[in-house]
């Protein structure tokens, strides 16, 4: 049953990369080829591939429009493997090689941050579709994820908020890697402007791949006796499953104290089972539950996708934040295509400031005339017992994002348009 | 003055509930948020019976209302109005209620509760208001502890009485309280009583001094608590790492092959599980509570057998060539990874707990046990028993045990040592199934679970001495302390490593490990 889809996949990327390899010269000139760059393999695999898989779906919707300039596009899907120099690697090959237009990839901080240098060198264009910690901005990519001021300030606000629970006691939970310091550094300064004090404040951080919570969750709980506590996890990967799992066999509800993490979606909570956790929030810029009717045809889309494809688990997938941002970035980038009228990548650097696109999370979503990272609402989401969230809280409308947080010392002297990081 | 509203309220109360209570579950849909939060509190500080079902069908999740705001109660998929007689108006809505209203809703739970015939539940109220009571109940509590029977309900009672009372403006109320909360081991008493050491919130001095015994009595129990819980962490991470190197103290410590694939023979045994768990799914939806018994079985057959084929086709043939052998094990365990990854995919797969391995054992007011955890402690030291068993008081064993020893002695003695050595891999490898089982009932179930618990297998067996089924136990339930110990000090990324370099030391000065064969052994 599950073989078969890997089989036609793996043939498919074989073909692809086939044709990458031997093209025939009538056709090449006929298309324009977009570079995916996802993990299909290790650790990250469990998050990227279903990017993937977005990517080829919107791919597949512009096809069936007529293309971009009258030419078909073409994937050029790519595994880096969880590695962080095959990263770099692989999008020199991209570049150099395969010659795509465009490069839509990359989930980890650490993986956009080895590819950058390979992007401005060779002047390549990135569309980097997850929330991540700001203090970037390069001409070469286009952030379509949220900045923090995008994501975790707004859920701290909402946490210490009457409805959030007034919780006056935090404790920063993270996987220990740049994304998860940098964010806490920011809250810290956050919550330090807050008037909470240092002592209210606990940081604690964990390896990759971490799997016995016990310590911690009783840390939590003995912390959380000092006053109302809220946990803001920045965890990463699958270590999110054993956390949850320690949580709801040493009882805490998120009544007494509610988790809110930053990197916990539907695709994340397909591996647990969520009846323990029911009330638990996380931030994010969309949730599958968005009722409006554009993202009604984006999830239909998407289950018919997955069907048709016959993805792993098709009954049961969902969408979630960073599908919708890879979404909205293939069809951002392909409308700035169609008004520069080439891929050359500064006209289409110039098209798309200030591009508008109506995005499933309801809103028409502008990418910022010069910091090249797109306007955002910010919703907060409790996780329902079928493994959805309700939102209970969101912005009045989309946000500008602050890639240089001022809550990081000397960062008001940063310019506000992107320059080249070297 | 301030004592007279609530008086009112009360008397409001009693005189009101019949015509209120008509309009309770409509009013609640209508209403908003805010609103809905105060609605909760007005209902905990003035319980009703008449509620309860309306209580239980918010907790559950079941009240829906239409676009006209007319409340309905769901019931096996049937809408029926909460109140009177009422056709929906349009399919109805199901309320979803944040946190804070849940956190209401167990509030006005307990207070209903209160009133419920069961001592136990009204125990379990009484316990829930120790934590949540807001100033409003006052008049509630005092009344039922007025009227309580079941003295345990009525000491539970009591102190959640106390917690209010801490504000009370007679000091002889507060002393009361301040001296009542010292009998607790209550979390959150030892805050609320630190708070009454400040000279500026408390000004009687007599209630500050029995703040202060009251204080130090709550904190050595919350200390007995937390070492307690410390302990058995430890030793529940210990019995994992005792589960993940077990079969690895067979393959490796006894028949000396460096089995790099061991990792992967624990990430088929969680798989299996996932199997098994699916089987039961599809075939017998009635007994999946048991699938995790029925995966023991299948896992250790379907390991055993994975292990035998590889010693067979490929170990077999490296014998003594320990370097060889690395590579081959390790390219098997990426071939295996690889295979899991194409047949069921990269993402993780669900496996959940069993009803009766989730949740805890409430031991102390900051101690709880989950059951899984306690389970597979026991589970460590069943499999441990029946190995030691198996290997000590079986012929098999005694041949495995002749051939580590001197197998050019064993097969003139007669000993197959061809045979012998497959069964022995088999049984290393199906015990690593076994706990592949275990593990997938506390972790993740993925292609790369195996590769998270080879490197903490190897230490277990280097540390216990290689060849001693003795040695692993007690570096696997010493790693595990040790781990649980420095972690809270020093956090877990730098225990991690403290640990590490702790190894390395102690193998320096001692390679045997702490146990070592002692006798004529052939290397």
């Amino acid at each position: 049953m599950k073989r078969r889809p890997f089989l036609q996949s793996t043939l498919a990327a074989s073909a692809l990369l086939l044709t990458g390899l031997f093209p025939y010269t009538a056709q090449a000139a006929e298309t324009i080829k977009v570079g995916i760059l996802h993990s299909l393999s290790g650790t990250m695999a469990i998050s990227e591939t279903s990017l993937k898989d977005m990517a080829l779906m919107t791919i597949d919707e512009i096809n069936a429009k007529g293309g971009l300039l009258g030419k078909k596009l073409e994937p050029v899907v790519v595994d880096p493997a969880s590695n962080w120099p095959l990263f770099a690697e692989k999008s020199r090959q991209l570049l150099t090689q395969d010659k795509v237009d465009v490069v839509f990839g990359c989930w980890t901080s650490v993986s956009r941050k080895s590819v950058l240098p390979v992007f401005e060198e060779l002047n390549g264009l990135l569309f980097y579709p997850v929330q991540y910690e700001g203090e970037e901005m390069s001409p070469n990519v286009f952030y379509t994820g949220a900045a923090p001021n995008q994501q975790a300030i707004p859920a701290v606000e909402y946490l210490m908020s009457e409805d959030g629970g007034s919780a006056k006691r935090f404790f920063l939970l993270g996987t220990d890697y740049v994304y998860p310091r940098t964010t806490n550094k920011i809250l810290r300064a956050f919550l330090h402007s807050k008037g909470v004090a240092d002592k209210d404040i606990e940081e604690v951080y964990t390896p990759f791949g971490h799997s016995d919570y016990q310590t911690i969750v009783a840390n939590i709980k003995k912390f959380s006796a000092g006053g109302k506590t809220a946990v803001i996890s920045t965890v990463n990967g699958d270590s999110n499953v054993p956390f949850y799992k320690e949580l709801g066999s040493q009882g805490l509800e998120a009544t007494d104290i509610p988790v809110v993490a930053f990197s916990v979606g539907e695709e994340e909570l397909r591996g647990i089972d969520t009846k323990p956790l029911v009330g638990q929030l996380a931030a994010w810029n969309y949730f599958q539950s968005v009722e409006n009717p554009v993202n009604t045809e984006f999830v239909t889309k998407w289950k018919a996708y997955a069907k048709a494809k016959n993805l792993p688990n098709y009954q049961t997938a969902v969408t979630n934040d960073p599908m919708e941002a890879t979404y909205v970035g293939i069809n951002m980038w392909a409308q700035a295509v169609t008004k520069a009228g080439t891929t050359d990548v500064d006209k289409v650097r110039d098209a798309l400031a200030g591009q508008t696109f109506a995005a499933p999370s309801g809103y028409t979503l502008t990418m910022d005339k010069t910091n090249h990272h797109l306007h955002k609402p910010v919703m907060i989401g409790e996780v329902q017992d079928d493994g959805q969230f309700s939102i209970v809280w969101q912005t009045e409308g989309p946000l500008r994002a602050q890639p240089w947080s001022p809550f990081i010392p000397g960062n008001d002297k940063k310019p506000d348009y992107a320059v080249k990081s070297n | 003055m301030p004592a007279s509203l609530p008086r009112i309220l009360m008397a409001l109360a009693l005189l009101w509930p019949l015509a209120s209570q008509a309009g309770d579950a409509n009013d609640f849909v209508a209403a908003n948020p805010a609103k809905q939060a105060k609605l909760l509190e007005s209902w905990a500080a003035q319980p009703d019976p008449a509620r309860q079902p309306l209580l239980d069908a918010l907790q559950q999740g079941r009240v829906a209302a239409d676009s006209s705001k007319t409340a309905f109660i769901e019931e096996a998929g049937n809408f029926s109005a909460a109140e009177g007689e009422a056709e929906p108006a349009s399919p109805p809505k199901k309320l979803r209620l944040n946190n804070r209203l849940r956190g209401l809703l167990q509030t006005a739970q307990a207070s209903h509760q209160l009133l419920a015939s069961e001592a136990s539940v009204r125990l379990a109220a009484a316990q829930q208001l120790q934590k949540s009571a807001k100033p409003a109940q006052l008049e509630l509590l005092n009344a039922r502890v007025a009227s309580e029977q079941d003295a345990a309900v009525r000491d539970a009672l009591a102190l959640a009485l106390a917690n209010l009372q801490l504000v009370d403006p007679d000091p002889a109320v507060r002393l009361q309280a301040v001296r009542l909360l010292g009998e607790t081991g209550e979390p959150l008493a030892r805050t609320r009583l630190e708070a009454l050491l400040d000279g500026d919130s408390e000004t009687d001095a007599g209630v500050r001094t029995a703040a202060e015994t009251s204080l130090a009595q709550v904190k050595r129990r919350l200390l007995v608590g937390e070492l307690l819980g410390q302990a058995f962490s430890g030793l529940s991470l210990g019995s994992i790492l005792l589960l993940a190197a077990l079969g690895l103290a067979i393959t490796f410590g006894l028949l000396g092959v460096i089995n790099m694939a061991h990792g992967e023979m624990l990430m088929l045994g969680a798989y299996t599980t996932y199997m098994v768990q699916l089987g039961f799914q599809r075939l017998a939806p009635e007994y999946l509570a048991l699938y995790p018994l029925a995966a023991l079985p299948v896992a250790f057959f379907v390991t055993a057998a994975i292990g035998m084929a590889l010693e067979r086709t490929v170990i077999r043939h490296l014998y003594g060539r320990p370097l060889e052998t690395l590579l081959a094990t390790w390219g098997i365990s990426l071939i295996l990874i690889q295979l899991v990854r194409v047949i069921f995919g990269a993402q993780n797969v669900e496996v959940a707990n069993p009803e009766w391995l989730s949740g805890g054992l409430q031991v102390l007011p900051n101690l709880v046990l989950p059951y899984s955890r306690i389970i597979i402690i026991g589970f460590a030291l069943f499999v441990v028993a029946l190995t030691w068993l198996l290997l000590n008081k079986t012929r098999l064993g005694l041949n495995v045990r002749a051939v580590t020893q001197n197998r050019n002695m064993a097969a003139c003695c007669g000993v197959p040592t061809g045979r012998v050595d497959m069964l022995a891999f088999g049984l290393g490898s199906g015990i690593a199934g076994l706990g592949g089982v275990a593990l997938s009932q506390i972790g993740n179930v993925g292609p790369d679970l195996g590769q998270s618990y080879i490197i903490d297998s190897f230490l277990v067996v280097v540390l216990g001495g290689v060849g001693q089924l003795a040695g692993s136990v007690l570096a696997a339930f010493g790693l595990g302390i040790a781990n649980k110990l420095l972690e809270p000090q020093i956090g877990a990324v730098l225990g991690k490593i403290l640990i590490l370099a702790l190894i390395i030391l102690f193998i320096q000065k001692r390679p045997q490990g702490l146990f070592a064969l002692k006798g004529r052994v052939i290397d």
